[in-house]
């Protein structure tokens, strides 16, 4: 019989390393791409090269011809297959009919037109090739502002003003507050167009069996019961007969939590030609047709008394929503409006979102998803403020925080933020590099001529969603533990982790509440088969959330555990501690596998108990979290080249208790390293006829190792009151910190030159130019 | 049209009847079943797919099966010998040089790489080395610690 290690030791708050690993270190991880079924097909895409047209005809019969070609189908063949779904309601929300398959329009380069399936992947591609389409070119739109302008192309004919919605929100007083201002410091901010570009594309395999009308379908996403629910809805199907699995997941950053017509256009293809089938994203079609983020022109006025406490807010968001709704699209600017006030206490706002179709695809939630916008600009207005009134940037943000005694502070956005310590993480940062020391080595470098700049970020994010009233989809998690006969735990949890380390920290979780060893535990997810429900992993739930209804599951097994412990004890009473129940007026103790054995063998059972030992507990959130914390960054301009180089990155965040530091601090580097790609590098750029010119990573300028600064992080520690285990949510933070600290950094380089404000990306191009100017030479 | 190769992978000797079309990222994980190096862009910018070829680190996406014939290739599952890691495979492990892990494998050939031009890097050059291959998830501070580990161990 097996043993079971019992251990004193506990795990969480340790340097545990992860326990996904060793599949993935030596190449025996199963991606979506591993997977190859008996007699499976290949799929291939033919998509729009154009931004707008109509459709005259489409010619398939050579693709047909074509060696190993089993079928072909376009927008006929689906038209009565369900649309994509928006999972996002707004008042007076317009929802373009979106099918899998374009029908007599396509709206934006790479709209799918037709699927081939064939034998292989290359006969696959060849075939899509010989399709012939007839398009009539159209005038397209691919600017947010420039669709909204009078006399633009109609993204959809039927609403020539390319308005999705309005969205209003208002708090406080904000007229007066504006009236009543000693200053009023107005700007446009841009919050550029991303391409979440994870490691591994999408990909789908879908199975179906006739007889037993069944479908399995494999398929790289953050939500797979979601998916299900869906695809179930969608195809008609039964829901307890279709299967999603998420295997190994490459990366996600939020593109992965729609429901893509792909996956439900491979189940359709399957279920057609009753075969398996495959389709796999190529990294051009990512570019193109998976979800893009931010997209955001926004007009920021912020109104402020002479001594700096600031009075009000006013923001006006054009959202570039693309020609198409994803499954949470015109949801995302919505958040951008709830953390307008960022952590500052001004009760007075006003804010109006519009959302403007474009023929490009759509945005959604990309890491942050609406809160990196919405931090990106008020950390830029508290700068601009702080320079207009010459004020220190951490005089004017220690000025304005919500108090340590305000919490729970009710926001003028409707929040209430749980807990809180602001100044803490910014007095860190300060700390760290010896702020006053640091200013004056910035002065005398001015005076040598070098352009050094210091920026500061003081960000707040809502994380841990999230209460399911507040969410299109419910925003509880589930987890089910089991002990297993011989003692070992399985752990099943709803969210679907892809890259962040669950099976590691609920592992550590699980042990110390049960006393055992952590490899007795196993954390299982991904599979609907397996796992009761969930949700899935985005906006910063995995642990917060999903961590929090395994704590419960396990509060919830004690009893039970204790009640079977007492009578294979004789006892009245037991305590169970270390991974076994003792009785402490004799001294005997029976092993939680002692325990687990009887619980099954069920020889005898304690009074009201049922055998086996296993705990399902779905964990409703009573609110947000709202982590905070301050990123503090040193730049320097190269007056040739416009290059700028950071000195020091230094990261002060404020999740909460941690876990496990070492995944903390993973989770940072990788959130600021693309924070730091969309303020210096990325952008997905769209010329005026709709083509993607930045669509592949030859043009995308992704951080590279070698782009990359080193980060110093490290922690302030308040915890939420939120959930017991005092966790808010680290997977976003340093995205959120880190482009406004950069992008403040570098505005203080150039303030000697006049620069008040810069658009990201900060490419040496624009810096360079700015800076020739400045210097009277021609740019 | 076909064409016969023969090549070593991962010590073994194999022989297959490919088009001349076929990738070798496509006839690794096809053909062979060999899963390990990944297709993050088909295009040579991101690194997934770097296996060995005769001792050298390339992207298996920019050769041709056929290119490699006669060749001896290693890819990721041929590093741990007797199920024992390789140094830089227990380096990432340790130093949490992963999230995802699907630049994984075709990062740690690539380090194999570095360290045996350079037992001894500078971060610098950690860096340079690294350039090839993208990663989404860990920023590369932790991969670069993952090197020192590895070039600390003796990789």
């Amino acid at each position: 019989m097996a043993t079971i290690a019992t251990k004193p030791e506990t795990f969480v708050g340790k340097r545990i390393r992860r326990r996904e690993d060793p599949r993935l270190i030596t190449g025996t991880a199963t991606y979506v791409d591993d997977i190859k079924l008996p007699g499976m097909y290949y799929a291939a895409i033919l998509r729009s090269p154009h931004g707008a047209a109509k459709i005259r005809s489409i010619n398939i019969k050579p693709a047909l011809a074509a060696k190993g070609v089993v079928a072909v189908f376009t927008g006929k063949d689906t038209e009565h297959a369900g649309m994509v779904p928006c999972g996002a309601a707004l008042p007076g929300l317009r929802v373009p009919p979106h099918h899998l398959l374009a029908m007599d329009r396509v709206y934006f380069v790479g709209h799918p037109v037709a699927a081939v399936v064939a034998a292989d992947r290359y006969l696959a591609a060849d075939a899509a090739e010989l399709i012939e389409v007839d398009y009539d070119v159209k005038q397209a739109v691919a600017d947010p502002e420039k669709a909204l302008a009078s006399g633009a192309p109609a993204v959809h004919p039927q609403w020539p003003d390319n308005t999705a919605f309005t969205f209003h929100q208002e708090g406080g007083d904000v007229d007066k507050a504006f009236a009543e201002a000693d200053v009023v410091v107005k700007q446009r901010i841009t919050s550029q167009r991303l391409v979440p570009n994870a490691m591994e594309t999408r990909g789908v395999v879908a199975d179906w069996r006739a007889a037993e009308r069944a479908l399995t379908v494999f398929t790289s996403t953050q939500a797979p019961h979601t998916v299900r629910s869906l695809l179930a809805q969608i195809l008609g199907l039964e829901e307890n007969r279709l299967r999603v699995v998420a295997p190994e997941v490459g990366g996600g950053f939020g593109s992965k939590i729609d429901t893509y017509a792909e996956e439900i256009l491979m189940a359709f293809v399957a279920m057609k030609i009753h075969k398996p089938v495959k389709w796999i994203e190529s990294r051009r079609e990512n570019f193109l047709c998976t979800i893009h983020g931010r997209g955001h022109v926004d007009f920021y006025e912020i109104a402020a008394k002479r001594d700096g406490e600031i009075t009000g807010i006013k923001l006006k968001i054009i959202q570039d929503l693309g020609a198409y709704l994803q499954l949470l699209t015109p949801a995302i600017p919505t958040l951008s409006v709830l953390m307008m006030p960022g952590l500052y206490r001004t009760k007075n706002v006003r804010a109006d979102v519009v959302g403007a179709f474009t023929n490009c695809m759509a945005t959604d939630a990309y890491r942050g998803a609406g809160r990196p916008e919405a931090t990106h600009g008020i950390e830029r207005m508290v700068d601009m403020l702080a320079a207009e009134l010459q004020m220190d940037p951490v005089e004017i943000r220690l000025k304005n925080f919500v108090h340590n005694d305000e919490f729970p502070f009710p926001t003028a956005t409707g929040l209430v933020y749980d807990s809180g310590d602001y100044a803490a993480p910014l007095r860190k940062a300060m700390e760290v590099v010896d702020y006053t020391k640091l200013r004056a080595e910035q002065a005398d470098a001015r005076r040598a001529g070098k352009l050094m700049g210091i920026g500061i970020c003081t960000y707040g994010e809502l994380c841990a969603v999230g209460p399911s009233p507040a969410t299109p989809v419910g925003g509880w998690e589930s987890a089910q533990v089991k002990i297993e006969p011989s003692g070992k735990v399985t752990v099943m949890t709803g969210i679907s982790p892809h890259g962040q380390g669950e099976e590691t920290t609920f592992a550590q979780i699980a042990a110390d509440e049960l006393g055992v060893d952590i490899d007795e535990i196993l954390v299982s997810h991904g599979d609907t088969s397996l796992v009761q429900y969930g949700i899935g992993t985005y906006g910063s739930r995995g642990t917060a959330v999903g961590g929090t209804a395994l704590y419960f599951a396990l509060q919830d097994l004690k009893p039970k555990i204790k009640k079977w412990g007492a009578m294979l004890l004789d006892a009245e009473e037991v305590t169970f501690e270390g991974g076994k129940c003792t009785d402490h007026k004799t001294g005997k103790s029976v092993t939680i596998q002692e325990i687990a054995a009887a619980s099954y063998r069920a020889m005898r059972l304690p009074a009201n108990t049922d055998p086996g030992l296993t705990a399902t507990h779905f964990w409703e959130p009573p609110n947000f979290t709202f982590p905070f914390g301050a990123h503090l960054v040193v730049t320097e301009v190269d007056r040739a080249t416009g290059n700028i180089a950071i000195k020091r990155y230094i990261a002060v965040d404020d999740c909460g208790n941690i876990l496990n530091p070492m995944l903390v601090e993973g989770q940072v580097h990788g959130g600021v390293a693309q924070g730091l790609g969309q303020a210096l590098w990325e952008q997905a750029v769209y010329d005026d006829n709709g083509q993607l010119i930045t669509g592949e990573f030859t043009d995308y300028t992704m951080p590279r190792a070698h782009m990359m600064p080193f980060i110093e992080t490290s922690h302030t520690i308040t915890p939420t009151t939120v959930n017991p285990l005092g966790v808010k949510g680290v997977g976003e933070a340093g995205t959120i910190g880190a482009s406004p600290a950069v992008v403040n950094s570098v505005v203080d380089a150039l303030s000697p030159l006049g620069v008040r404000h810069l658009d990201m990306p900060l490419t040496p191009e624009k810096i360079w130019k700015i800076v020739s100017k400045a210097a009277g030479r021609t740019a | 049209m076909t064409q016969t190769i023969h090549l070593t992978i991962n010590g073994t000797a194999q022989a297959h009847e490919v088009e001349p079309r076929l990738l070798l990222i496509h006839y690794l994980r096809e053909v062979v079943g060999l899963t390990g190096p990944h297709i993050g862009c088909e295009t040579s910018l991101c690194g997934a797919c770097t296996v060995e070829v005769n001792g050298k680190a390339i992207k298996s996406c920019a050769m041709f099966a056929v290119q490699a014939d006669g060749a001896s290739v290693m890819t990721i599952e041929g590093l741990a010998s007797n199920g024992k890691l390789h140094a830089v495979q227990e380096a990432f492990w340790n130093q949490h040089g992963l999230q995802c892990g699907f630049c994984t494998p075709g990062m740690i050939m690539t380090v194999k790489q570095i360290l045996a031009r350079n037992p001894n890097p500078s971060d610098e050059e950690i860096r340079h080395g690294l350039e090839g291959n993208l990663c989404r998830c860990t920023g590369y501070q932790n991969i670069v610690g993952a090197v020192k580990a590895a070039a600390k161990a003796g990789a």
